[in-house]
């Protein structure tokens, strides 16, 4: 790595807003020497057919990440949890809007 | 955990159609086998664009200029989407771009053609493109995650790329008696090294079964190179061309049409660096890469100097 790093621009994770109101979303990454150039390398790499409207970059190595070999336990939690979704519950039949 | 456990969870997962994600355990083979399948694929859309910028200026029309400029960046975008999929598996980046430079890494044999006529170029978007399409449409649904993303973007893009070829070929088949020769000789010369960049048949490709057992293939070569045969067969036929292999002829029985030998030595030669332009590629590249070093250089220093005066 360290012989690498004279040559490689450092890795950014390229995010982008496909159209106004909805979340930005991972599309891959792009090397770049800054956030600037990162930006408009993301824009020509990702967005030639006008795919979006907004872009996010974020260097790589700022990234932490949940590990998937607890994938099972980390999420756990959630599973037993029924009563969270709406379907759980009985309502009398010709109640409306609810 | 057990090594062997974990390579039997590995298959259950991608028995399941489950895709493997970079952070995910693999076993070491199949890491290895998709970084050298992966910086080849880059690698060839990276060295495709030379055949065809062999005709940037010299398009006949604004209209046809344009759209190959827009094709070949396309070309170079798919190889930034695969050589960032390949660092998804712990490949470095610089390692990938200096084992294509030194001659170490390979690329699709095609690319070492050259592009005599402007027909050519289009021959290339209908017979190339389209043959690489075949592939990319399978790997679309390869196990690993970002690898198949990756062909997604690509396929999207690479619709336009046959369509903008073939139209060139079908414009020539309906123009003069010497432009239909020039689409006939573009054929005549494209159609074999097309049927080669499906690689060697099944009986002679040992590493086949481990890549579709893993879901990184679903087709076999022989399976593809036939599919593509069917649908481009009936193409040149709509056009007025003739497909050069005197042994093709429908098999009603099979559903499928007969073919005749591929030079397979022509093929080897090809892979060893000796076909027609294997070193004017490889110096092409090399010229670019150095040529453009002042341009990294210079883009590290601005940053690094940003950096310093954000920082006092
Ligand atoms: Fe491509
Ligand atoms: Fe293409």
């Amino acid at each position: 790595m360290s012989q690498n790093e004279k040559t490689n621009w450092p890795l950014w994770e390229v995010f982008i807003q496909s159209k106004p109101g909805l979340s930005h979303k991972h599309v891959g990454s792009i090397h770049a020497a800054d956030a600037q150039s990162a930006i408009e390398n993301a824009r020509d790499v990702y967005t030639r057919r006008s795919e979006g409207t907004s872009i996010w970059v974020v260097p790589a190595n700022a990234i932490s990440a949940s590990s998937p070999d607890d994938e099972g336990e980390f999420f756990e939690p959630a599973n037993d949890k029924v009563y969270r979704h709406p379907t759980f519950y009985n309502i009398p039949k010709g109640v409306k809007y609810l | 955990m057990d090594e062997n456990i974990l390579l039997e969870n590995f298959q259950k997962k991608v028995d399941a159609e489950i895709k493997v994600e970079p952070k995910d355990w693999m076993p070491e083979k199949y890491r290895k086998t998709l970084i050298r399948q992966i910086s080849q694929h880059a690698h060839s859309e990276v060295v495709g664009m030379l055949p065809e910028a062999n005709w940037l200026t010299r398009a006949p029309s604004l209209r046809r200029k344009m759209i190959l400029l827009a094709k070949i960046q396309d070309e170079a975008g798919h190889g930034l989407y695969l050589y960032s999929s390949a660092e998804t598996l712990g490949a470095d980046r610089q390692d990938l771009i200096e084992e294509l430079l030194s001659g170490k890494a390979k690329y699709s044999s095609i690319f070492n053609y050259p592009t005599l006529t402007w027909a050519d170029i289009g021959a290339v978007g209908w017979l190339v493109d389209g043959a690489a399409i075949m592939n990319q449409v399978m790997l679309t649904r390869a196990s690993y995650g970002p690898y198949a993303r990756a062909m997604v973007r690509i396929c999207k893009e690479e619709s336009f790329h046959q369509r903008q070829g073939f139209e060139i070929v079908a414009n020539l088949a309906n123009g003069t008696p010497e432009q239909k020769e020039m689409a006939q000789d573009a054929l005549n010369r494209w159609w074999w090294p097309s049927l080669m960049m499906f690689g060697p048949t099944d009986d002679n490709s040992p590493n086949s079964a481990l890549s579709m057992k893993w879901k990184i293939k679903r087709k076999s070569n022989d399976e593809l190179r036939q599919d593509f045969i069917d649908r481009t067969v009936q193409q040149a036929e709509a056009i007025g061309l003739t497909v050069p292999d005197k042994d093709l002829k429908w098999n009603e029985e099979k559903g499928h049409y007969d073919f005749g030998t591929i030079n397979w030595d022509e093929f080897f030669e090809v892979i060893k660096g000796n076909g027609p332009c294997n070193q004017e590629r490889l110096s092409a590249r090399q010229e670019a890469y150095n040529k453009g070093s002042w341009v990294r250089e210079a883009a590290k220093a601005y940053a690094a100097k940003k950096q310093v005066s954000k920082a006092a």
